[in-house]
């Protein structure tokens, strides 16, 4: 069934948040044209540790949101997928989400929570695999004092559609640090978006995407400093391949007036290997007070270096080989940030086989 | 036994100016063992020489001929030119993020003996070719040339030469931005690739100190865009004592 397919939340297009956005691959879920189902797919991959729960349950959103589809996510899914990492405990070992069914005739809305007690530290590792039409209203809790990585991995297969807020609001003295990679689906919409709550807390947003033929992946960042004496980084290094492979990175920071002491530097790169593709990149630094540490953002579009290649070449190995060396030294700085050596191989060899099969 | 025949190469570069020819016409023959000093003032050419023999793609032939053992240089790809036995030491060595030193030296060395080397030999190879030049082991870590001091990328450039073992090396400028220990080293370091590989050198420089270490048996004078006067070691000393000024109003 349909959800509130009220005409006022539908985005036309016209909007500054959906002018780049492919409004009628999104299979229904912008309009609430699509058919919803049942599925719950999100799972945990390996039985959890102690301190670890993973319920569904209800729970009010933690914060508002303006994006039309997590409001019809919220308005069509009660349940909350909800991980819970207790009070002081300290996980050596990632937690693995995983995917475990998905279609493409009907819809999935998804509702997840992580929430971190104070002073516990966890990595969680979100495989987003298969075939799917999933939108997700993604929060995270961090208490006084925790740590948090989050990776999510956008490893769809090529029918997918995935539109997601992944929105974290970090406490004091918190740690907040998310790895965002996105090779894989047609769609892939993802609000990567932090609000603090209390000084001393901190983020630090990475991402990387690959899109190849006809991919469309977008990452819209919304960082609010709201509170003073916070830090964030972001950096997103992007690959493009192929005719009309589009990306997106949009980096809205935000300083308000009482966010003195705020420290914040934005990044986003793009590596343009073939003709055809198309790279949109807006970095958008909003200050308020003076009173801060320091605040910049820089954003770069470009192609091969033709002198890396003849330095790599000069030393007898072939184009191809050379090309593939640059570009998994592009995402390295990012990819050896994910503390896991199987996870990390996986991605480089997918970096390899859509780099292979672009031909670029 | 390998020969390194360079007959009339010209050579153009495009610029925001039109076509600008910069070699024009050069002659110079190498042999395996034998070592070429090139001489000659800042913008006489010497490191479009070098680039062109190499193949960097900025340059365009325009006349001539390379010819290594026989076979046509100009008409190899640039990894091609690398896998014949070329190799070039360069001025600014470029950096690569992201890549570390030790996976482009496999990398490279795969690509140029044709199959991986086996990795417990290799391991002590690299480790010794770096001990040999005084690098630090952290070195193979770091990412190729990225945030290296001069000095580093000239060592990191030896040591490929080392490793690498090419029949024919072109150094330019080598000793550019060295100070006297780390022209020494460097200098020792091809000293033993000559020594261990019979390696031909061409030896691109601005000053002469570098031939107290690295003994040229001739001496080119190159002024532009060709080679104006040819010699033995001695000719080194005049240039020292005179300057290029005789050859550059010409």
């Amino acid at each position: 069934m349909s959800v509130l397919a009220t005409n006022y939340l539908t985005p036309t297009g016209r909007e500054e948040a959906w002018r780049f956005t492919p409004l009628k691959r999104l299979r229904g879920l912008h309009d609430g044209t699509c058919v919803t189902s049942q599925r719950h797919s999100l799972i945990s991959k390996a039985p959890l540790p102690a301190g670890v729960t993973f319920t569904r349950e209800a729970l009010s959103p933690l914060a508002v949101s303006d994006d039309v589809i997590i409001e019809r996510v919220r308005g069509g899914a009660v349940d909350v997928a909800h991980l819970s990492i207790a009070s002081n405990t300290e996980l050596a070992d990632a937690i693995f989400l995983t995917r475990s069914e998905g279609s493409l005739d009907s819809a999935e809305l998804s509702r997840v929570r992580i929430s971190l007690g104070t002073h516990a530290k966890a990595t969680v590792i979100v495989e987003n695999i298969g075939e799917t039409v999933l939108a997700e209203d993604f929060e995270i809790s961090l208490a006084p004092g925790s740590c948090l990585t989050f990776v999510s991995l956008q490893e769809f297969d090529s029918k997918s559609v995935y539109t997601a807020r992944h929105h974290a609001v970090v406490d004091k003295d918190a740690t907040f640090k998310s790895i965002t990679v996105t090779v894989g689906g047609d769609v892939v919409r993802i609000l990567p978006t932090v609000e603090f709550t209390a000084p001393g807390a901190s983020a630090e947003l990475l991402g990387v995407y690959f899109a190849t033929t006809g991919q469309f992946f977008e990452h819209r960042m919304h960082v609010d400093h709201a509170v003073p004496h916070a830090k964030s980084r972001v950096n997103y290094k992007g690959a493009l391949a192929g005719r009309d492979a589009h990306t997106v990175w949009i980096g809205d920071v935000l300083i308000r007036a009482v966010a003195e002491g705020t420290d914040t530097y934005e990044l986003n790169r793009n590596l343009l290997l073939t003709d055809g593709a198309r790279a949109d990149s807006v970095p958008n630094l909003e200050i308020e007070t003076g009173e801060i540490v320091g605040a910049g953002h820089a954003s770069t579009t470009g192609r091969f270096d033709d002198e890396q290649l003849f330095y790599l070449m000069s030393r007898g190995i072939t184009l191809e080989d050379a090309r593939r060396l640059v570009v998994r030294g592009f995402f390295n700085e990012i990819i050896s940030e994910i503390n896991n050596e199987e996870v990390q191989e996986r991605l480089m060899n997918r970096i390899d086989g859509e780099l292979e099969r672009a031909g670029a | 036994m390998s020969t390194l025949e360079i007959r009339g190469l010209k050579v153009s570069v495009n610029t925001d100016n039109g076509t600008v020819d910069i070699l024009k016409g050069v002659d110079l023959t190498i042999k395996s063992g034998e070592t070429h000093a090139i001489m000659g003032p800042n913008g006489s050419g010497k490191s479009t020489l070098a680039y062109s023999i190499a193949g960097h793609p900025k340059y365009t032939i325009t006349g001539g001929s390379v010819t290594l053992d026989g076979a046509d240089v100009l008409a190899m790809t640039v990894d091609e030119r690398a896998k014949a036995g070329l190799f070039l030491a360069m001025q600014y060595p470029v950096e690569v993020p992201g890549v570390s030193v030790s996976n482009f030296l496999r990398t490279a060395a795969t690509a140029l003996r044709g199959e991986a080397p086996k990795l417990r030999t290799w391991v002590a190879e690299v480790k010794g070719a770096m001990e040999a030049l005084n690098m630090d082991a952290s070195f193979a870590t770091r990412n190729v040339n990225e945030g290296f001091s001069g000095g580093e990328k000239k060592r990191h450039e030896i040591m490929q030469l080392e490793l690498l073992k090419p029949k024919m090396a072109i150094l330019d400028e080598t000793d550019s931005g060295l100070d006297v220990d780390a022209l020494r080293i460097v200098s020792e370091g091809v000293n033993r690739a000559k020594a261990d590989n019979n390696l031909g050198v061409l030896l691109i420089t601005h000053y002469t100190r570098i031939l107290k270490y690295i003994k040229p048996d001739f001496v080119h004078v190159f002024a532009n865009g060709h080679i104006v006067e040819e010699g033995g070691p001695d000719l080194a000393d005049k240039l020292e004592a005179n300057g290029y000024a005789d050859y550059v109003t010409k």
